[in-house]
């Protein structure tokens, strides 16, 4: 099991006056609804646990009003909780004075915003230095260090403009420099692509997937939109209402969902393009030794389902034989390839 | 029974006139006992003022004008601003009354820097609690809906008659909009930029310094460019208490009827109002260019 980077234990954020006298309320199963109706109180938060390893995008999905963006705002105490707490390597934060705070804020986490939060009054030189000039890094430095990740973003040659002169994906391009440029262990992306057009946002998904082939920080990753969080999340929680609805892989989700809501969720996800010959592969003991002699495709890992699926078509294989640098891993049979596509 | 509800039921005109007795009794017995210190709190002011006066007095004509004009296009890089302010203050002058706009100009400058220097910090505290709000914005909205004349009278008795009341005068009568406007600045920056610089760890001051002020700029200056203008009315009833210069004209030509005199000092104000308004609000959008531009 991988180091825990974050654990969020027992964790209530009700909105509104001494909002901690109804914890009890809501403990003992007060909807949201009924507890706008008696207190006044909006309930943001509902007993929330969870565990973040460390390296992994840890994707939190949910439609408007499932309180992400409120959850995100508690891993750096934008926000601070009603009742529980936030371990960040073994540290309870939600117990850090302002001093504090900011220490952990400019050396751990780094945050990117759904509407950029670029400060217009900057250049993009002066933006993206802006974490190393609060933490008082002297200018040479922090300008090296922010040059060395415009051009890593793409953005080389843009320094000097302004953010209004840059379009959408440019500026949250300068967003995600900007918070890679501090070094964070962390990085907190608030619905960071959702408000760009669609195929800007699948640029940005692919420039952080290639990022962090390299970096391996622990990425919180909020979202309303599904085919974002299986692209890219290692892991996925679905939050509704407050509660954490489902935790678990894309696959996990997919192929397993635990309520209701979860299903109509994942009902429309063209599954083919989502599932790798990886996620569904079986341990050669299970297969039976009589297809093992047959007719075999042999597919790489990492491919999906929707780049296969012809040659099982038009082969008619026996068996799908699942490859690793060449080497066989696990074994597919067309039975199984098709009741996941068809379920 | 109907004398009741015709004459109303005031209180007894003994007890009002021991009430007025005492407020004014006391106000006079506080003039007397710390007049003498807060006159001499005002002291520097009134070397100050003293200095730019004689400072703008003694400077050459074709300088002052030169260096009007010069801001003039720096601010508005317009060369028809800068040749009406040119042929605007030449006309002032030939109709004699450079002296006096000149006065006049010296105590808006005064008084607007004051109240810049209170006002500014007054907002930023305003901006940084609701509850600091909820108790200055009355206090603005009493400033401002009070007759002047009213607060003239407390000054004068503090104070006596002379350019540091007349100061104090227009100041309290100015500041209001450059206060609201900070804080209605402050307030108005897009809290998710506020959000970004405290996810880097800003304190609330590099938070104030590097983002709000600066975002707030715009409005802060359209708060300025308020406070010249109220000060530029105020100069006029301030003149009432010994303020010189063209108010003091004005007033001379009410009391006697001295209709040319009256309209040729009324624009001469109106000249300073315009030159004013047009530097500092060229200058208030000047700071605000990097929002132009730019595409999507």
């Amino acid at each position: 099991m991988d180091k825990i980077k974050i654990k969020i234990e027992n964790l209530y954020k009700i909105f509104g006056r001494n909002s901690k006298n109804s914890i009890p309320l809501v403990e003992d199963g007060m909807t949201k609804d009924e507890l706008l109706e008696k207190k006044g109180h909006v309930l943001g938060l509902n007993n929330i646990n969870m565990n973040i390893e460390e390296s992994i995008v840890y994707v939190v999905m949910g439609l408007s009003g499932s309180g992400k963006s409120t959850l995100i705002r508690h891993i750096n105490r934008l926000i601070d909780p009603t009742a529980g707490k936030i371990l960040v390597d073994e540290q309870d934060i939600t117990q850090l004075n302002p001093q504090e705070l900011n220490e952990f804020r400019k050396n751990k986490t780094g945050m990117v915003f759904q509407r950029f939060g670029l400060l217009p009054h900057y250049n993009i030189l002066d933006n993206v230095t802006f974490g190393l000039d609060i933490k008082k890094i002297e200018k040479t430095i922090s300008q090296q260090k922010a040059l060395e990740w415009i051009k890593k973003v793409g953005l080389d040659g843009y320094e000097k403009r302004f953010p209004q002169e840059l379009s959408g994906g440019m500026q949250q391009r300068v967003g995600l420099a900007r918070a890679l440029t501090n070094d964070p262990e962390i990085l907190l992306m608030d619905e960071a692509f959702s408000a760009l057009d669609p195929l800007i946002r699948k640029d940005m998904q692919d420039i952080l997937i290639d990022l962090q082939q390299d970096l391996k920080k622990t990425i919180v990753f909020i979202t309303h939109d599904l085919d974002e969080a299986l692209k890219l999340g290692d892991k996925i929680a679905i939050l509704k209402d407050g509660v954490l609805d489902q935790e678990g892989t894309a696959i996990d989700i997919l192929l397993d969902p635990k309520t209701d809501y979860v299903r109509r969720f994942v009902e429309d996800v063209n599954r083919s393009r989502v599932i790798k010959a990886k996620n569904i592969m079986e341990e050669q003991s299970l297969i039976n030794p009589e297809l093992l002699n047959g007719q075999k495709l042999q597919v790489e890992e990492n491919l999906v389902i929707e780049r296969f699926i012809d040659k099982v078509i038009s082969q008619k294989p026996s068996l799908i034989e699942v490859l690793k640098h060449g080497k066989p891993v696990g074994f597919i049979t067309p039975d199984r390839l098709s009741s996941i596509l068809i379920k | 029974m109907i004398n009741f509800l015709i004459e109303f039921p005031a209180l007894p005109r003994e007890f009002l006139r021991d009430l007025k007795k005492t407020i004014d009794n006391g106000f006079k017995e506080f003039s007397r006992s710390y007049g003498d210190t807060i006159e001499s709190f005002f002291y520097p002011l009134l070397k100050i003022l003293v200095f730019v006066e004689n400072l703008l007095l003694i400077t050459p004509w074709p300088i002052f004008i030169g260096v009007i004009a010069l801001l003039g296009y720096w601010a508005t890089r317009s060369y028809k601003l800068v040749i009406g302010v040119i042929a605007a203050l030449f006309c002032v002058g030939l109709f004699g009354m450079w002296e006096n706009t000149m006065e006049t100009t010296a105590i808006i400058l005064i008084s607007t820097l004051v109240s810049i220097l209170i006002g500014i910090p007054l907002g930023i505290l305003m901006s940084k609690s609701d509850r600091t709000q909820s108790i200055i914005t009355p206090v603005l909205d009493f400033m401002q809906t009070l007759p002047p004349f009213v607060y003239l009278i407390p000054v004068v008795m503090l104070l006596g008659i002379g350019k540091v009341p007349g100061l104090i005068a227009v100041v309290i009568y100015a500041v209001p909009p450059v206060v609201r406007l900070t804080n209605l600045g402050i307030r108005e920056v897009d809290s998710e930029i506020i959000e970004a610089a405290e996810s880097f760890g800003a304190t609330p001051r590099q938070k104030l310094y590097k983002v709000q002020i600066p975002l707030a700029m715009p409005t802060i200056f359209a708060g300025i460019n308020q406070t010249i203008m109220m000060a530029l009315a105020m100069v006029i009833i301030a003149s009432m208490i010994g303020v010189k210069g063209l108010g003091l004209e004005v007033l001379r030509s009410i009391t006697n009827q001295y209709l040319a005199i009256g309209l040729l000092n009324g624009i001469a104000i109106v000249v300073i109002a315009i030159i004013f308004d047009r530097i500092s609000q060229a200058y208030g959008k000047r700071v605000q260019q990097h929002r132009q531009g730019g595409h999507h």
